[in-house]
């Protein structure tokens, strides 16, 4: 990184009019005083990192959890969080990058190694032992909410497997699952493929790899550039076809929207056919609602709900089209978050000097959750590590709104996560 | 009425004024220096901030570059601080002719510039937004430098030698013996600018060091020298574009520069004859200018914030010189007046340029000892500057501090990383009247947001220490010594918040005179006076924010003693009305 104008997001920094809009806002530096605050961290400090300098100039940055909460409130456009995460990268590059922020930022490599022995691995990640061993050694905090590999196979061996008894339609869409729904949640996926078939449509799962984002986050740009490259490759043909790709990670269809190509300064036709091509699930299904063309066969849900939009998604900047569509489902009681940031914010969570930031960061939300009463059972979210940190900060179980819709259609079991016996006869 | 005898007066804190002044002191002679205003208040405060390699003159004025490049290697000894590294290119854009680029080798070869031909592409790589087009690329020592901090250094070194400096001082007459023929000055009438009151100071020499003002002092005994004022315009833009000095390489011209200078890069400059020195209007034409062929350098540049623009005069004397001004030598003039003029005890020493200044005060004062008597030799060129063991400036230092010292809350300025002890040791440290004075101490306020933020905090500090100063009189030793504001002058590590983590012991006593809402309105003005030639685009949604704070917030408009005024408020003002004699070009 030579000078701040040389990539796409460092001219946004000549917005700033100082506001401090986003320094009252961040949840990180609201609750530490390790981080100075996204206009000190970024526009404001941008200034003085061009060049080559005889030292890095600040390290503060890396405590930035990248929720971009600060973007959302600008009222003038810098992109914040962006310019965080390209000094993180910067600092990567002259400090060199610890092992954990590197096994961190290859979750689907750690999915994949597990996904082979899944009762063993999960074994050996979460007993007491290991976990202590984890922290010391690699700095992963040990009470962070680690995921579980799944125990029967992964997404794409479902996927595979039933073929024969997937829908085969005129109108298609394509599914970008994501390294969670892979090897952790497959039952995200399958709820997925349920709701898009049950309104007509096929669901082509193309070949693909991680977002990146982990990556993104963890200042490893260059490996990060290799897999969203790859990703494009195998879709943005698809794209250009004119088939949608929905995604259920907001974070990952983010990525693929935007994150990837302004971070990496890819711009390439292809890239940007993807990138136009992707749609958060939601986002898609209420486009589908809006022209009138989305089943509203729903079965009453008698629940209490609450729901908290997370901040990845909150940067789609569409609204909360998860929190519209299921606001169709009869009885069902949606109490609607408006906590900034549930602290984890991808990978930062697990690191240990971070796990306490993000756990007072949550604490807004899980303060939220308890307020709502004890009818409460379970809460709604759409990202993955969001909802594991929600269910850890509250032990309660927590759902993916496409779950919540499946189920409404009476093709998932909210309890048991599983598909119904009327959807596998579909 | 006041009286002050010294060996050697000078007139003008300048660079040159400062330069001799230490220079002088060092060789042991008694020295006073007076300054009107604040230290670099004139064009030395108002340059383009480059620390020139010489490449620049190596066709047109070959002494020039010579003289350059070896001050360019003293300075950075002596000056380290005080200038950043950044190395310098000459790049042949599409435009620029045919053979300048081998008088330009040929030129560097002759006058001892290093310059050594690099790829573009390799120029690419290390400046990105460099124009692609470009045919042939030089690389040359030039490097950036801070003319505030390195004459508030050469001040201070200049004081630890014996001299005393007195600024908001100014030389309304010269005192004189004898008549025709054997005419004397024998020293200066001067007015302290804040209290009113006269002083003499009576001298065995006086230098007049006052750049483009010089006619001005010499007409005071009668002398006609022609010093052409030649008004430049720079921009600075809100962010380092590059941080390599690029020139462009060809003759000399307008706009055909780009200084990466602390957190800005400035594209400078305009030359236009102007009749006056002192009320200089920037026309919008010339910001247009510098922003076209800006745009020849680094593309895009236009369309990127601009912050400020300010106008310095260059003094450039010729002996009935009447052609256009950016032809006039960039030489200096030493001008021995007992022998051109016939009036003893008076030098004047004009022109140059800041790269310069520290071997022209050494030509000054070795015309002085030619009448003085020898003293010690010459040490300028071998001694540090207090703050020079620090090292080169580089672009994170503060930043890096600030993060080291956990001094993130302590922050008054936010943009240029200004901390609440910086100001108050900088009030503290080296005389203080306006808020502006602080400011080329410390860059409080000349960041974005153009003092929206700071203006205000800074106010409130200086408050509290013009009230801790009541009643706190001068010390005895203080009154014995005579001293007015000349405090303690401490200013070699003002710009370092690692270096001013307490407030300094000293009690407050000089600020007393210090009006808070007089502070407030001044810098609000000053910080406009730069922004209204740039008015559009970023930096009037910056301004219509800080107009939001200072009129509907705080009322600044109707605070009470409204009809105050301190020596610069009308210097503040904008005057919209043309320069004389500026015409636009064709
Ligand atoms: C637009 C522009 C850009 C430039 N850029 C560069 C550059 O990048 N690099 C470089 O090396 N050089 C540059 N120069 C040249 C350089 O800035 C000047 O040569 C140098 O600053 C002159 O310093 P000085 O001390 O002689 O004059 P000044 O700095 O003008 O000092 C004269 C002082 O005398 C004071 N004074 C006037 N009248 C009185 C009085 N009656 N009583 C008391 N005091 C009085 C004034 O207030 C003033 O402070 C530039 C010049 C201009 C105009
Ligand atoms: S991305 Fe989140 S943590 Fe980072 S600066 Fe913005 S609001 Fe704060
Ligand atoms: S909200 Fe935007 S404009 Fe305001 S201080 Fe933050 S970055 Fe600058």
């Amino acid at each position: 990184m030579h000078t701040t104008s040389w990539h796409s997001v460092g001219p946004s920094l000549d917005e700033c009019i100082k506001c401090n809009i986003c320094t009252s806002y961040c949840p990180v530096s609201a609750v530490t005083d390790l981080f100075p605050g996204p206009k000190y961290s970024g526009p404001q400090a941008q200034r003085f990192r061009e060049s080559g300098q005889p030292d890095t100039p600040d390290q503060a940055v890396d405590y930035c959890s990248g929720c971009r909460v600060c973007n959302e409130v600008c009222p003038t456009g810098v992109k914040i969080a962006e310019l965080n995460a390209r000094a993180r990268a910067q600092i990567a590059k002259e400090k060199g990058i610890p092992l954990r922020n590197r096994l961190l930022g290859r979750n689907e490599l750690m999915g994949r190694i597990g996904h082979y022995a899944p009762r063993l691995a999960n074994f050996g990640l979460h007993n007491a032992v290991s976990r202590f061993l984890a922290e010391k050694v690699m700095g992963i905090a040990r009470q962070a909410p680690l995921p579980y590999w799944s125990t029967d196979g992964s997404f794409g061996a479902w996927f595979k497997r039933t073929q024969k008894e997937r829908l085969h339609a005129r109108q298609k869409v394509v599914y970008f699952h994501g390294c969670a729904t892979m090897y952790y949640e497959p039952f995200i996926g399958k709820a997925a493929v349920a709701v898009l078939e049950h309104n007509g449509y096929e669901v082509i799962v193309p070949p693909q790899n991680c977002c990146g984002l982990p990556m993104l986050s963890n200042g490893e740009f260059a490996a990060a550039e290799g897999y969203h490259q790859r990703n494009v490759n195998s879709m943005a043909g698809l794209a250009r076809g004119g088939y949608p790709i929905v995604g259920t990670s907001t974070s990952c269809t983010l990525t693929l929207k935007e994150e990837a190509p302004e971070l990496l300064d890819m711009h390439s036709p292809d890239v940007t056919a993807l990138k136009m091509g992707v749609w958060d699930i939601f986002e898609w299904l209420r486009e589908l609602h809006e022209e009138g063309k989305l089943r509203t066969d729903f079965r009453p849900i008698n629940l209490k709900l609450p729901y908290h939009a997370p901040c990845q998604y909150r940067a789609h900047r569409v609204g909360k089209p998860a929190l519209e569509i299921m606001a169709l489902i009869p009885e069902l009681e949606i109490p609607e978050s408006h906590a900034r940031c549930c602290g984890i914010a991808g990978t930062y969570g697990y690191k240990t000097e971070k796990y306490q930031i993000g756990m007072d960061v949550g604490e807004e939300l899980f303060q939220f959750v308890r307020e709502q009463g004890d009818d409460v059972t379970m809460t709604a979210c759409d990202s993955e590590t969001c909802r594991w940190q929600l269910e850890h900060g509250t032990d309660l179980p927590s759902r993916h709104p496409i779950e919540v819709l499946a189920a409404a259609y009476g093709l998932y079991d909210l309890e048991t996560r599983e598909l119904t016996s009327q959807s596998n006869s579909m | 009425m006041k009286r002050i005898n010294t060996e050697i007066l000078v007139i003008g804190g300048g660079a040159t004024g400062t330069g001799i002044a230490w220079d002088a002191a060092l060789r042991g002679f008694a020295v006073a220096l007076v300054e009107r205003r604040d230290l670099t208040h004139g064009t030395t405060g108002r340059y383009h901030g480059l620390l020139h390699s010489g490449g620049r003159y190596v066709v047109k004025d070959p002494q020039s570059a010579v003289e350059c490049i070896q001050e360019n290697r003293t300075l950075r000894h002596t000056h380290a601080h005080c200038i950043e590294e950044t190395g310098g290119l000459f790049v042949v854009t599409p435009e620029d002719e045919g053979d300048f680029p081998d008088l330009f080798v040929q030129g560097c070869a002759e006058t001892g510039v290093p310059c050594n031909e690099i790829s573009v592409a390799a120029a690419l790589r290390r400046e990105p937004l460099l124009n692609p087009r470009i045919s042939r690329v030089f690389e040359v020592p030039d490097g950036s430098a801070d003319s505030f901090l390195a004459t508030h250094a050469t001040a201070q070194a200049a004081r630890q030698a014996g001299a005393r400096i007195l600024t908001y001082h100014a030389v309304t007459g010269l005192l004189v013996t004898g008549g025709d023929g054997d005419k004397r000055v024998v020293g200066a009438r001067v007015m302290d600018a804040v209290s009113g009151e006269e002083i003499h100071i009576h001298a065995a020499m006086v230098i007049n060091a006052t750049g483009a003002w010089a006619g001005r002092i010499t007409g005071m005994v009668g002398i006609p020298i022609s010093v052409i004022p030649g008004k430049g315009t720079m921009v600075a833009m809100n962010h380092r574009l590059v941080n390599t000095v690029i020139n462009r390489c060809k003759m000399p011209a307008d706009g055909d520069i780009i200084v990466p200078v602390h957190t800005v890069a400035v594209i400078g400059t305009t030359d236009e004859r102007v009749a006056d020195p002192e009320n200089l209007r920037i026309e919008p034409w010339e910001v247009q200018l510098m922003l076209d062929e800006g745009e020849k350098l680094v593309p895009g540049i236009s369309r990127a914030r601009v912050v400020r623009a300010w106008a310095g005069v260059r003094p450039l004397y010729q002996e009935d010189y009447t052609g256009d001004s950016r032809d006039a030598t960039r030489k200096f003039a030493l001008l021995d007046h007992q022998r051109g003029h016939g009036v003893a005890g008076l030098i004047t020493i004009t022109g140059g340029k800041w790269t310069t200044f520290r071997l022209m005060a050494e030509k000054t004062v070795d015309l002085a000892v030619d009448y003085l008597g020898e003293r010690q030799p010459c040490r300028t060129a071998s001694t540090q500057v207090p703050g020079a063991e620090q090292g080169h400036y580089w672009l994170g230092h503060r930043l890096h501090e600030i993060e080291e010292e956990h001094l993130q809350g302590e922050l008054i300025c936010e943009c240029e990383l200004v901390t609440r002890t910086m100001i108050e040791n900088a009030a503290k440290r080296n005389p203080t009247v306006t808020l502006d004075d602080i400011r080329r101490d410390v860059r409080l306020g000349m960041g974005p947001c153009q003092g929206g933020f700071c203006t205000y905090r800074a106010v409130g500090i200086l408050h509290e220490l013009a009230r801790q100063a009541e009643g706190a009189g001068p010390t005895e030793e203080e009154t014995k010594e005579g001293t007015e504001r000349d405090a303690a002058w401490e200013v070699a590590y003002l710009q370092s918040p690692r270096h001013n983590l307490s407030a300094d012991e000293r009690p407050a006593r000089d600020e007393a005179g210090l009006q808070p809402n007089l502070l407030l309105r001044d810098f609000l003005q000053e910080r406009w006076k730069g922004v209204t030639p740039i008015l559009w685009g970023r930096q009037l949604k910056q301004e219509r924010l800080d107009e939001l704070i200072y009129l509907n917030l705080m009322n600044a408009d109707h605070l009470p003693q409204t009809g105050e005024k301190s020596p610069l408020t009308d210097f503040y003002l904008y005057d919209a009305t043309p320069n004389e004699q500026t015409e636009a070009p064709a």
